[in-house]
């Protein structure tokens, strides 16, 4: 049984929708007919622009009410979740206090001889991103930032040093796969210094996704909007999930 | 309106304030650092890149050894401009290039390189007394309408497309634009150079950006018949440097906090106390006008719980900006309307801080931002809360007013966008423009009960700060819950204490025209 569904206006499958834009041209009723067919082109029917106005010299500004014939059937539908783990900074600091029983020792940099902090800035410095406290804010993480242009050879030396448990590498700069460089170095140095597996590994930045991360060789990878507490949710089950494991760690 | 507060408890802020800011003025005054040292000789007229794209103030002060830069680059630069008889520019060119340096000139006399520089130190003197005077020809001519002042912000990472969304949006009614700046400027330790036309969240703030957002304003201001003002960032590790290009270019306003930068932004506190009161000696001679940050307190944390936080840093950078030399008029103190929506008599408490931070500062030009924490993707309720804050605005008589954007949390403003906002705001501000004159608060009420706990508070957190001292209480997180170390964060290696005989032209002539030296 498929159910099909269209926009509610006040009467079942009426399909009314409602949208607005900006149009680059001087207000003038040719504008507003030239919003209407706009519509039209875009596919809804019964196009009304019930408001068209001047913003600025060279701009107009519109609000359409219309009708679409369009239907999707809902429960055809399968979205994978949009955080794996989303959970408030209060929900993952008591997990942590819970389940690993001491602070999380994070590091975070940009490495090889990238300088934008905004990704890693997001999320490490205690302002977070869109109203989403970074890692300094947690109760029950010590965040180490780095900042930018760390060699791969400094990071992992202060990995040992102060056993870091969840170290996080971002790149923006992706020119000549400088980014893919730079990632697979610090993975191997890693590997090579023999201490892969007692860190949550993770790559960040605006190219970045989780299937990449998984072949360098990653845990994770966060894109492009990912919010900080996304990031402290997977360290936080990652780490506890490894402790009750008996899993390498520091 | 009047919230009755207690007179000697504001005094005593200030006073505490006096007490907090005293010992780290007497920290700034035995150094300096290399961003300083950089804006003088930008000051001087060095500007433009070397063959390897690094800036020449860079380029020239890291050649400098340590022991004569403790003394400043005004001196060995002088020096050099009295041996070579070339122009700071040239003189900076020849010596990127490889074909002078500093050191060369060492034996020559004090008195020569003073004289060598006179004329430069009176050039730039004089610059930016005329840019000052331009601008207020420019507003006599064309009158700004009252305030608040409708503030809204460009973005697009091309200082291009950001000149059309500025015109289009002064059209629409905006007073202020700012040039919002690409993420992560704040911590280069250098300046960019020239016209920029990619940026990550903002356009790179430099002299050429500047200049042409400038002229496009200028023109847009005749158009309109009344003039649009230009704002930008000197905050990060390079204050100094940002403020002389912004008193060179006739920008009207400045981002200019005197902790932001050790809070929010992890640059090191030494660094920013010194930076700061340079830039603010330069924004006190240009006539610009500083926006504080203290909204960014409430972004980060509870907007109810850091009230006193907030008034507590206004009174600080009021002290430090005085200090600098900075007139109350030219101190745009900042607040934000933060407070979560789905508290009950939210807006009371909202406009209970914006009235005291107005009876408190009554001269202050109020910078008020918009709010963004609690916006989400539900336009339409954002829109609304938008208005209570611009009626919180034109109630208690704020004077800067960023707008806030019904798609805060969803990208950066669309021209349509900006429409809506300044729309907003002008209607709320029209329809209520003299309701705060007709209203007295209920003597005990809410409002006054709110107002007088924040100052009481803030007064308290002051106590505490002055008892530690400023430094230290900064480590010790009494602001913003973040703890800096004095020696750590970005740029330290940047600061150096001044030798005996360290030479600073423009601070012997305190960026003022006409005081004899």
């Amino acid at each position: 049984m498929t159910k099909l569904v269209g926009p509610f206006g006040d009467t079942r499958d009426d399909g009314k929708v409602q949208l607005s834009f900006t149009l680059p041209v001087d207000w003038s009723e040719a504008a507003d007919e030239a919003a209407r067919q706009l519509a039209g082109k875009m596919g809804f029917r019964e196009v009304q622009v019930v408001e068209g106005r001047p913003i600025a010299s060279g701009f107009s500004f519109f609000v359409i009410y219309a009708t679409t014939t369009q239907a999707v059937d809902v429960d055809g539908i399968v979205a994978p979740s949009a955080g794996a783990h989303a959970m408030s900074m209060e929900q993952i600091d008591a997990l942590v206090h819970e389940r690993v029983g001491r602070k999380i020792r994070v590091a975070g940099a940009c490495i090889g001889t990238d300088a934008h902090t905004v990704g890693i800035d997001a999320i490490l410095n205690m302002k977070g991103y869109k109203g989403d406290y970074g890692l300094e804010r947690y109760h029950e993480f010590e965040t180490h930032n780095l900042g930018s242009q760390v060699a791969v050879e400094e990071l992992v030396r202060f990995t040992k040093e102060r056993r870091i448990d969840a170290l996080l590498a971002s790149q923006a700069v992706t020119q000549k796969g400088s980014d893919i460089t730079n990632f697979t170095a610090l993975s191997e140095l890693l590997e090579a210094e023999n201490v892969r597996d007692n860190v949550v590994l993770i790559c960040g930045g605006p190219r970045v996704t989780n299937l990449l991360a998984g072949e360098l060789g990653y845990d994770a990878g966060f894109g492009r909007g990912t919010l900080p507490s996304q990031v402290a949710a997977f360290i936080a089950v990652t780490l506890a999930e490894r402790l009750r494991q008996g899993r390498p760690h520091w | 309106m009047d919230l009755r507060i207690d007179r000697r408890s504001v005094e005593r802020c200030r006073d505490l304030a006096g007490a907090i800011v005293a010992p780290v003025e007497a920290f700034i005054a035995a150094h300096s650092t290399v961003s300083v040292e950089r804006a003088v000789l930008r000051l001087l007229g060095v500007d433009g890149i070397s063959a390897q794209e690094v800036p020449l103030p860079n380029t020239i002060l890291d050649a400098l050894p340590p022991h004569e830069r403790a003394r400043g680059v005004a001196l060995p630069f002088g020096k050099a401009l009295a041996e070579t008889g070339l122009e700071p520019a040239a003189l900076a060119a020849e010596i990127a290039g490889g074909r002078y340096a500093l050191d060369e000139f060492a034996s020559t006399p004090q008195a020569a390189a003073r004289g060598a520089l006179a004329r430069f130190v009176d050039s730039a003197l004089d610059r930016i007394a005329a840019m000052r005077a331009e601008r207020a020809v420019r507003l006599a001519v064309l009158p700004q309408l009252p305030p608040p002042l409708l503030y809204v912000i460009v973005a697009s990472g091309n200082i291009y497309e950001d000149r059309v969304a500025a015109v289009a949006a002064a059209e629409a009614g905006a007073q202020v634009i700012a040039v919002i700046r690409s993420t992560g400027q704040s911590l280069l330790d250098f300046v960019p150079f020239g016209p920029t036309t990619e940026g990550f969240g903002g356009t790179y703030a430099t002299q050429a950006n500047f200049a042409i957002m400038r002229a496009a304003l200028d023109g847009a201001s005749e158009k309109l018949g009344r003039y649009v003002m230009l704002t930008n960032y000197a905050s990060g590790l390079c204050m100094p440097e940002i403020a002389v290009m912004a008193a060179f270019e006739r920008l009207d306003m400045l981002l200019n906090d005197s902790m932001y930068g050790i809070l929010f932004r992890d640059i090191n506190m030494k660094r920013t106390f010194v930076d700061q009161h340079f830039s603010r000696m330069l924004n006190a001679a240009a006539g610009i006008i500083i926006n504080t940050g203290e909204d960014n307190y409430l972004t980060t944390a509870d907007a109810v719980e850091q009230a006193p936080a907030v008034l507590a840093s206004q009174f600080i950078n009021e002290e430090f900006a005085h200090r600098a030399g900075l007139p109350d008029a030219q101190i745009g103190l900042g607040d934000a309307y933060e407070i979560d929506p789905d508290r009950e008599d939210g807006f009371l408490f909202q406009v209970a801080q914006a009235q005291l931070a107005r009876e408190i500062f009554p001269d202050a030009p109020l910078k008020y931002m918009p709010p963004t924490k609690h916006m989400t993707g539900d336009i339409f309720k954002g829109h609304l809360i938008d208005a209570m804050f611009n009626l919180t605005s034109v109630m208690t008589g704020q004077n800067i007013h960023l707008c806030g954007m019904p798609t805060e949390a969803i990208h950066t403003p669309f021209v349509g966008d900006r429409a809506l906002s300044l729309e907003n705001a002008r209607y709320i501000m029209s329809t209520a423009r003299h309701f705060g004159d007709e209203i007295a608060l209920r003597p005990g009420g809410i409002i006054e009960r709110r107002a007088h706990d924040v100052l009481a508070s803030c007064e308290a957190l002051l106590e505490r700060v002055a008892a530690m001292g400023l430094m230290a209480a900064i480590e010790a997180a009494l602001f913003a819950d973040v703890s800096r170390a004095p020696e750590g964060g970005r740029g330290f290696d940047g600061v150096f204490e001044r030798a005996a005989d360290y030479w600073n032209p423009f601070e012997e002539r305190r960026l003022s025209p006409g005081r004899p030296g």
